[in-house]
């Protein structure tokens, strides 16, 4: 199964609250190519979450379109095409590891049998190295070990497209690149398209193909900055002096468009 | 396990004491048996008057029961309506806090008048007191599931039911009994308000009749019965929950009640 093309196309959001009309995103148009992995990085309120949200067809934008190789992106979503990462691992206490991994698959991938979902579920957790780990509760889970159950959650869907929000904000330094990595590694083995949505300027740097820098208040697109680096990256490259330069470039345009928005927030 | 062992012992020790500087005190203090019987009275007029405490507690049981019951299904039948349709949630939430602040028992009169001095107007007293912690606790619950997950199950084209009986059920059942461990205890009061204002049966009736005849040490054994009556119920619930949410018992953190 070849991986599809996400084409957005002038796409806006709003919304109204209590003090007025919102625009959350505005005049976003974006080609992203089949198995690429983007990060969106931008100041917070750029609406990069809610751009997310509208890629996974949980919100239905104001005006434009998403669609997923043509087709619109509510309808791939229901054919169980897009996995979602959020910042919480948003696991339910009570199942363990395994059957919270099987939850997706349980809705969205019903013409499966079980034997195989189970199957799909232990090969995921044995690849983010939650071997042994299958019964546990999330409570006996440390944060890193949960995030994984929620990726793995995800990955077992098999997604064309997999979204990920902001997932190692809420892990400490050393957790976080070692998720980097094993992120990447788990990336080569499926035919996913990676959105990752994070605030760590190096963090997209490391991960992706195409980083895209956003401003704030409208949500625009401010830059598209493609990585060079050659894969597989690995922890050599964080030190490198090209790579530290990419890192500064980009943090001086995302300074620049949160500027235009009208100061630091 | 040592642990839990020396803490059953001290809890137990703690009711011996009472009930010791009780009996020391009575004795001491030359209290008469018609003001404040000696706790070895009490127990002794227990065993006296079994089988008529035994009979008495069928009526009670019944009332708690069915109140709780009644309680329980119509609480949580509307607790979903408030938790899921924003009109109803809307409309019904003012009078169920108004009515919430209303004392309860203070009904209990009319409710004799509208059903009769039978079974009936004891458990609709009780099922009404134990009613508004249920559906409360049961709403709060069911509306603190996580929206993006649901979000998203719902995006994956989960239908209302999957999401219902997957995610926020399980995630509202901490919730719910922390309501029931609240209810089944008003739900004791309610039945015997209603015994104590016109009955012909029950452990209320037991202690408002005693009282009359001044009989101290039978409404005293009718109200240690009614205490140990209320106290299984409460166990009952609290194995109920502990068999329900066995993944809960080592997850420190219970949500709070209200």
């Amino acid at each position: 199964m070849p991986a599809p093309e996400i084409r957005i196309d002038n796409l806006a959001l709003g919304y109204r609250t209590s003090g007025g009309p919102v625009t959350a995103i505005e005049n976003v148009s974006l080609d992203i190519a089949p198995r690429s992995f983007v990060s969106i990085v931008g100041p917070s309120g750029c609406g990069k979450t809610t751009l997310l949200k509208v890629l996974s067809g949980v919100l239905k934008p104001t005006s434009g379109r998403v669609t997923l190789d043509g087709t619109p992106i509510e309808r791939a979503s229901l054919s169980g095409q897009i996995g979602y990462v959020f910042q919480k691992p948003l696991l339910l206490p009570w199942r363990t590891a395994i059957q919270n991994v099987l939850l997706t698959t349980e809705i969205a991938r019903k013409d499966l049998a079980l034997s195989a979902r189970v199957a799909e579920a232990r090969r995921w957790l044995a690849l983010t190295g939650l071997e042994g780990f299958e019964d546990r509760l999330p409570h006996e889970l440390s944060g890193g070990m949960q995030q994984r159950v929620s990726l793995s959650r995800a990955l077992a869907l098999h997604p064309s497209i997999l979204l990920m929000d902001e997932p190692f904000a809420a892990l400490d330094e050393i957790t976080r690149e070692a998720m980097q990595e094993q992120l990447l590694r788990l990336w080569s083995l499926t035919e996913s398209t990676v959105v990752f949505v994070t605030h760590s300027i190096s963090e997209a740097v490391l991960l992706s193909e195409t980083v895209i820098v956003m401003s704030a208040r409208p949500g625009r697109v401010d830059a598209v900055i493609e990585i060079p680096f050659p894969r597989p990256r690995d922890e050599a490259l964080r030190g490198s002096p090209a790579f530290t330069e990419l890192v500064q470039q980009i943090r001086v345009k995302l300074r620049h468009s949160q500027n235009g928005a009208g100061g630091p927030a | 396990m040592g642990r839990f062992f020396a803490r059953t012992v001290g809890q137990v020790a703690v009711f011996l004491a009472f009930f010791a500087i009780w009996e020391v005190a009575v004795d001491a203090l030359r209290i008469k048996p018609v003001i404040l019987p000696a706790p070895s009275l009490i127990f002794m007029t227990i065993v006296k008057h079994w089988s008529y405490l035994a009979i008495n507690s069928w009526p009670t049981l019944l009332a708690v029961g069915g109140g709780f019951l009644v309680a329980a299904a119509l609480g949580f039948a509307i607790a979903v309506g408030i938790a899921y349709s924003r009109w109803i949630s809307d409309l019904t939430y003012p009078f169920l806090v108004a009515a919430q602040v209303l004392p309860k028992v203070a009904l209990a009169p009319l409710f004799l008048i509208w059903f009769g001095f039978g079974l009936t107007p004891k458990v609709v007293i009780a099922a009404l007191i134990a009613f508004f912690p249920i559906v409360i606790n049961t709403a709060r619950g069911l509306v603190s599931v996580e929206q993006e997950l649901v979000q998203y199950m719902n995006s994956l084209g989960a239908s209302w039911r999957e999401i219902f009986f997957k995610i926020s059920l399980p995630w509202a059942l901490p919730y719910i009994f922390a309501s029931f461990r609240i209810a089944i205890t008003l739900a004791v009061v309610g039945a015997v308000v209603g015994e104590f204002i016109s009955s012909d049966s029950g452990l209320g009736y037991v202690i408002s009749y005693a009282n009359a005849s001044l009989d101290t040490d039978v409404m005293f054994a009718g109200i240690f019965v009614l205490s140990a009556l209320g106290v299984a119920l409460f166990l009952l619930v609290v194995l109920a929950e502990r068999l329900a949410l066995s993944w809960q018992a080592a997850v420190e953190a219970a949500p709070e009640t209200l």
